[in-house]
């Protein structure tokens, strides 16, 4: 299919300043149990193509589902035709800009391993059964998403890129209800924080098997714990906490092209500005931030992203002060003339799939791991509270005030920690909440995570985005817990 | 699109051995997007795309594959591969205990005239109307067509052409109007005017912003705010199911424990929706469904899987089990009595990222954004600084809801997450006599 479709780009391809096509083959299974009883199985195979043509200082683009030659002309005859009727009312002269044409090939993890389904639909209903353990557990839900996905893209100059990917996402949550209390806890996040890139070992990672019972165990311990308390404390969050704090207070305000306005009438601004990079502390020393796209297993590696450009590890935040921002070559080059001065582009020109075109995206923004080992920053704290696993995110238009609630806390009291508690959550601003942080953990309290569902764009595009953190504690920070 | 997708039900009609079963659905669109920053076109494209999904039964055993289709004969090879696959899953599956499928035969055919213009005719309306000012946002315009089809002969088609226009005018430090507005003709004029008043409107918040602290103000919610709260109740809030285990924030409505103001009267109203009006089952969903009547639990959407496994009447909604065009009656708050009425306190135009801050509690967070005022004595008296408020629906649609408007508002929802949304809200604004702001 590849080749055929190498073949029919050449044939196709009209004489523009530049295009390309760039093909989404994806095939995924969906595996569900809800109560024990197996959902029925959803199969998809979702195909098509993306074609960009840049001509005279414009940019059109076209989506298609047709494969054919003539498909693919019709569809490159719409592209060059918005590419022309919007050469004198654009944004920015896309002449000014020399896309790469790269050639070379990705392949995460996972791609080609065998898979037992069958197996793995017995693991989830075993999950679910063993979630059963009280009456007061009202709902036991446990699923696997498999998805493969084959990407080829295509340039006039030659550019030619093929990348294979193989994702694996566990989802497992229980609810348990009494007297009026309702509590859900789950296996990383309600929205899917153990998705990773490979193939069935990624549930050994994610500690699958023998977790219906212990989240079982945890919810219904939920059901009885106090409160978390109120006011200004130290703040230990986990990983899969972590990984939330990072997507919305470092991720979200460093993309270039929601500085740039792009995205102020859907997904918001930001309050970071082009003067920031390379002198602002975003936070204290402490606070050492990557865009790494390289991590072997994380959710968005990859070799190249969707307008041709090398994927490479860059320091986004250093010793606690703003480096780069996260812009792909057309925001870099519209942002380097705002700013008088060159702005180097990141690969993170992304889109979901072959029907929405590519804008910025975070990939995999990383915390990287500190010194302190999990005993020791539990250690440093007098009065605080420990939280795990998000559950509610809000955050401002500009990205700065945030209040986040997680699934479970436990309290801290000096340097111990204590019993459980319910309902934790707390509130910040993004431009000061970073410069709280007074411990990183080491590289074994990091872990690796991600999501599905980052949001943004419009038309909207939800993408696969990675975050790998370590445990982080922070001092005086405004917690709250549920009402009494 | 129509003749293609009944020759593919024609086609799995005959694939199928005399034991088996199947349905078809079919959503699909031609969308021309434009999208805007500083009045100029961010980027312009169109994205053609139809992805069928194939359902095939044996006894009570099922399994489902959705393909996208190229529109061409290619389609039924893939149609083909796609029944094969599903036979070696329901080979080795289960019997599904909800298995439940709409037996009745009811077919429709609606195709609307597609009378919009070409969409850079549009485009260039729009540029022209916003000239001078920074426009931000997004045109979507295009025919949407759903189907469905199964063993029993039923068939069913809806095809419109509709544009969604959604768009905000800005002005330094983060001050800006946002309007949306959608429909099946466009209207050059009427857009132009729009941008006009927004500009107009946005020079009224060219004053030095207000800045409040934390506590609780008097506030007026836009119908814009009231259809923010209805669209995070309908996460999962009238889900029959998400009620059953208590996951739901209306648990407490439901179960009697818990009352909102009598002014609120809520129902699912799919005869003035912009949807399809049947779903993936094979059911037509009623022109009306009583959620919320007076304040209290009257009904709530029960999917065909949800009505099985519960042993319940079922409702005819789609799996997730949410409005598709949430309807909130009207009170008696006259338009040109809200700034009165709300003598000192918040105009709230728009609110930005609510969720549940503790889902069963009802209890959520959010921020406001955009044109948001400071009234006194029933002026408007400042910009708002954006804030962020922490309360409960059951207080903001219970005890501090004094009065809703008398009219009410559709509003079309602008999403497109994978393809373009044809949900729908149509809400009054909301005078509430306290809204708990946090930072």
């Amino acid at each position: 299919m590849l080749d055929t479709l190498r073949q029919r780009f050449r044939c196709a391809a009209p004489p523009v300043d530049f295009c390309s096509l760039r093909l989404t083959e994806t095939r995924s299974r969906l595996l569900d149990v809800r109560q024990g009883v197996a959902e029925p199985i959803s199969l998809a195979h979702n195909r098509g193509v993306m074609l960009v043509v840049a001509h005279g200082g414009g940019y059109g683009y076209a989506a298609t589902a047709d494969l054919s030659e003539s498909g693919l002309r019709a569809a490159f005859a719409r592209a060059r035709d918005w590419a022309e009727r919007t050469a004198d009312c654009g944004v920015f002269d896309f002449r000014k800009i020399a896309f790469p044409n790269p050639r070379g090939r990705y392949a995460s993890p996972g791609v080609g391993s065998a898979v037992d389904d069958a197996a793995l639909l017995d693991l989830l209903l075993m999950e679910s059964q063993h979630a059963a353990i009280d009456r007061r557990i009202v709902e036991r839900r446990a699923s696997l998403t498999l998805i493969d996905v084959d990407e080829l893209y295509l340039t006039l100059e030659n550019g030619d890129v093929e990348q294979h990917f193989s994702y694996v996402i566990p989802s497992l949550t229980v609810t348990a209800h009494a007297q009026g209390e309702t509590q859900t806890r789950s296996l990383g996040g309600q929205y899917n924080g153990y998705c990773q890139q490979g193939s069935v070992e990624i549930l050994g990672r994610a500690g699958l098997s023998g977790a219906g019972r212990r989240v079982a165990d945890e919810a219904l311990q939920l059901l009885s714990a106090p409160n978390c308390p109120s006011g200004s404390m130290d703040l230990l969050l986990g990983p899969e906490q972590m990984m939330l704090q990072i997507h919305e207070s470092i991720g979200h305000p460093l993309e270039l092209d929601r500085i740039l306005g792009d995205e102020r009438n859907y997904a918001g601004s930001s309050f970071v500005t082009l003067d920031m990079f390379g002198s602002y502390r975003y936070g204290s020393a402490l606070l050492n931030v990557t865009f790494d796209p390289q991590v072997h297993e994380e959710f968005a590696s990859a070799g190249w992203d969707h307008e041709g450009r090398a994927s490479e590890k860059v320091w986004l935040i250093k010793d606690g002060i703003l480096q780069r921002p996260l812009g792909g070559q057309l925001s870099a080059a519209r942002a380097s003339e705002v700013a008088a001065r060159p702005i180097t582009a990141l690969a993170n020109s992304r889109a979901s799939n072959w029907n929405r075109p590519p804008i910025d995206r975070m990939a995999n923004i990383n915390i990287e791991a500190g010194a302190l080992s999990f005993q020791a920053l539990v250690g440093g704290v007098e009065h605080g509270v420990l939280m795990e696993t998000n559950v509610s995110w809000s955050i401002d238009d500009s990205r700065n005030k945030f209040q986040f609630s997680c699934e479970r806390g436990h309290l801290i009291e000096n340097g111990e920690i204590k019993h459980v508690v319910k309902n934790p959550g707390y509130r910040g601003i993004s431009a000061t909440f970073w410069r709280s942080l007074k411990g990183v953990g080491d590289a074994g309290t990091l872990q690796v995570m991600g999501t599905p569902y980052c949001g943004k764009g419009e038309p909207n595009q939800a993408v696969r985005v990675g975050h790998a953190a370590p445990a982080c504690l922070f001092a005086d920070v405004d917690v709250f817990g549920g009402d009494a | 699109m129509r003749a293609h997708f009944h020759r593919l039900a024609d086609a799995a009609q005959a694939l199928l051995h005399s034991d088996e079963n199947f349905t078809l659905w079919l959503a699909g669109e031609r969308t021309d997007f434009v999208r805007f920053n500083h009045a100029r076109v961010r980027q312009a494209g169109q994205v053609s795309q139809a992805t069928l999904e194939l359902r095939l039964i044996h006894g009570r055993r099922q399994a489902c594959y959705a393909l996208s289709l190229a529109g061409d004969d290619e389609d039924f090879g893939a149609l083909a591969t796609a029944l094969a696959a599903l036979r070696h899953v329901v080979s080795s599956a289960a019997d599904d205990p909800y298995l439940l499928l709409n037996q009745t035969v009811t077919s429709s055919d609606e195709v609307q005239q597609n009378n919009l213009p070409p969409t850079p005719q549009m485009m260039d309306d729009i540029l022209r109307a916003a000239d001078g000012a920074d426009l931000v946002g997004i045109l979507a315009a295009g025919p949407i067509f759903h189907g469905f089809a199964n063993g029993l002969g039923q068939r069913n088609w809806r095809e419109s052409a509709s544009w969604n226009f959604d768009w905000s005018i800005h002005a330094a430090s983060d001050r800006a109007v946002k309007r949306g507005s959608a429909g099946f003709n466009w209207q050059a004029q009427a857009i132009g005017r729009d941008i006009a008043q927004a500009c107009e409107q946005l020079a009224r918040l060219d004053r030095p912003a207000r800045l409040l602290s934390p506590g609780s103000y008097r506030a007026y919610l836009t119908p814009n705010c009231v259809a923010a709260l209805a669209g995070l109740l309908n996460w999962g809030g009238f889900s029959a199911r998400e009620q059953l285990v208590r996951r739901s924030p209306l648990t407490r409505l439901a179960q009697q424990e818990a009352a909102l103001s009598p002014l609120i009267h809520v129902q699912q109203q799919a005869s003035t929706g912009l949807g399809p009006g049947f779903q993936a089952e094979g059911y037509l969903q009623p022109d009306t469904i009583p959620l919320i009547r007076a304040g209290k639990h009257v009904g709530a959407l029960v999917s065909p899987r949800t009505a099985m496994e519960y042993g319940i009447a079922g409702t005819g909604t789609p799996v997730h089990e949410q409005a598709s065009n949430l309807c909130m009656t009207g009170g008696s708050l006259a338009e040109g009595d809200i700034l009165a009425r709300l003598g000192d306190g918040l105009y709230l135009e728009n609110l930005h990222y609510l969720n549940y801050v503790d889902r069963p509690a009802a209890r959520i967070t959010g921020m406001t954004r955009f044109a948001c005022f400071w009234v006194e004595n029933g002026q408007l008296a400042a910009p708002l600084g954006v804030m962020r408020f922490d309360d409960s629906l059951y207080g903001l649609l219970g005890d501090k809801l004094e009065d809703l408007t008398s009219t009410t508002q559709l509003i079309a929802d602008a999403g497109s997450y994978e393809a373009r949304s044809t949900d729908s809200v149509n809400v009054p604004g909301a005078l509430v006599s306290g809204l708990n702001l946090v930072l």
